[in-house]
């Protein structure tokens, strides 16, 4: 196994890097949907290479072996794998606490009961919308809406934990209220009412999918009272509401810290320390060539960000630096070019005029759902030449 | 908070599971997209629970392992009050 060009023999470890806990399985590319805010990378259609079952079993067993707990089945849409009752069966012998991620197309009863059989132990649907038509039209596919709905049911029949994810945006985000009663309806464990975060195909639509700072503030408005409802009820369901972090003046502590706790790989076998760190300036390993443990505690691309040496100021002065770690190095890259800048969601980096302009922006008419840009290999390869 | 009673048996919430985990050397408690680190009594009640046990059959359990810790009843009943208002736990 030869080395990544990491660090010599000599330097001294990252201070006590801990495992990783959580394992992100990026099974495939390939998706039914076209969501215009998917985090996928851009390049997609670029990437059709997708590890085998064997590689995956393979790297399920060194995750677990290092302190991996929880493992998360995504994509692309991971229900195009033919193999992944095989996969769910072979992570839930290891120990995994197993998640399908999914959007619901392509889901049967059968499927649901057989991923049961093998030891799947919860299933995430994400929903577009409360409403049928902007649902349908989000999602590019007429017969999306009441496919979902009919699988959440049968989800929770088949006696899962079920976890919905809405994904709001200035288009839907009104409907927060329709939204959560359809989540109760359909006996949601959790609810992620998660804004968009403006990465990959989000981020070259965030104009047209940013809200307003009013359109927000109601939606908190709106699930606060509906938090206040269900405690009085003892009502299980929770609900979590994410903002976008356009409005907020710090940035968030992204993934926990770089190369802490998460652990991502792509279809290819590329080892991401999140998701969405593909676009970066930085060579990553892949799961081919290198063993998860170099890859998690020796690999450049891991220890690229660890610790605080690669800061620039204001955050390498920071007494707030141990808590956000200076925010998120792709939101720092994509807005700056630079991914040691200051997240300039920070209101102490000098380019937070970024953030104050989205923030305008947003304010202004935007464009109707139907112009922005889909998600799909033929737009994938215009924008990216391969 | 509500007042369980003895006779009342607690079981895991569908879909949460407790798990020894080395790497980490503690139990932790998994459930969608979560996980709970314990300390070792949170995880000594925790594995008691298997939705059979009353609450009073727990407390005798501990009460004799730990003969000589004053006061075991009423951590084991403030435990399952904080398990089930986080809804990692049902009493039934």
């Amino acid at each position: 196994m030869h080395n990544t060009g990491s660090r010599s023999a000599d330097s001294p470890l990252v201070a006590e890097q801990g495992p990783p806990l959580w394992l992100l399985a990026e099974l495939t590319y390939r998706c039914p949907l076209q969501c215009p805010y998917c985090s996928n990378p851009l390049e997609f259609a670029n990437h059709k290479d997708e590890l085998t079952t064997a590689q995956w079993v393979d790297v399920f067993t060194q995750a677990r072996a290092l302190g991996a707990a929880q493992l998360g089945f995504s994509g692309g849409e991971p229900l195009v794998r033919d193999d992944l009752v095989e996969l769910i069966g072979a992570a839930r012998e290891l120990g995994f606490y197993t998640n399908l991620i999914t959007s619901g197309m392509g889901l049967t009863e059968q499927k649901i009961n057989a991923f049961k059989q093998a030891g799947l132990d919860h299933i995430q649907i994400s929903f577009q919308a409360s409403d049928a038509e902007i649902n349908n039209l989000l999602a590019g596919s007429r017969k999306a809406f009441e496919q979902k709905l009919a699988m959440a049911r049968a989800v929770k029949a088949a006696g899962y934990p079920m976890v919905l994810n809405f994904v709001t945006h200035r288009h839907n985000i009104d409907e927060i209220e329709k939204i959560i009663e359809l989540c109760l309806a359909l006996e949601a464990d959790f609810v992620e009412l998660a804004t968009c975060q403006y990465y990959g195909w989000a981020h070259l639509n965030r104009a047209g999918l940013l809200p307003t700072k009013a359109q927000l503030d109601h939606a908190e408005t709106v699930t606060q009272r509906y938090r206040l409802k269900l405690a009085a009820e003892n009502h299980p369901c929770k609900l979590i509401l994410v903002t976008p972090d356009y409005y907020e003046e710090r940035p968030k502590g992204c993934m926990n810290g770089w190369g802490n706790i998460f652990l991502s790989i792509t279809p290819d076998g590329t080892a991401l320390p999140c998701h969405s760190a593909r676009q970066l300036p930085v060579s990553f390993p892949n799961v081919t060539a290198h063993s998860l443990s170099h890859i998690w505690y020796d690999s450049f691309g891991f220890n690229r960000f660890r610790g605080y040496e690669w800061m620039s100021e204001p955050c390498r002065s920071c007494d707030e630096k141990e808590k956000d770690f200076g925010g998120c190095r792709c939101q720092a890259y994509m807005l700056t070019g630079d991914a040691t800048q200051a997240d300039p969601v920070c209101s102490k980096s000098p380019h937070h005029d970024k953030i104050l302009a989205a923030r305008s922006e947003a304010e202004l008419p935007q464009p109707p759902i139907e112009v922005l840009t889909f998600r799909n290999e033929r737009t994938s390869r215009i924008i990216c030449k391969g | 908070m509500i007042d369980f009673q003895k006779s009342q048996v607690p079981v895991l919430r569908p879909g949460f599971r407790l798990q020894w985990e080395p790497i980490q050397n503690s139990h932790v408690l998994l459930y969608p997209e979560g996980m709970v680190k314990l300390n070792e009594s949170a995880a000594q009640v925790l594995l008691l629970i298997d939705g059979e046990r009353q609450i009073k059959g727990i407390i005798d359990s501990l009460s004799d392992r730990f003969p000589n810790v004053p006061g075991l009843d009423e951590d084991i009943l403030a435990f399952i009050e904080v398990a089930n208002a986080q809804h990692w736990i049902q009493v039934r």
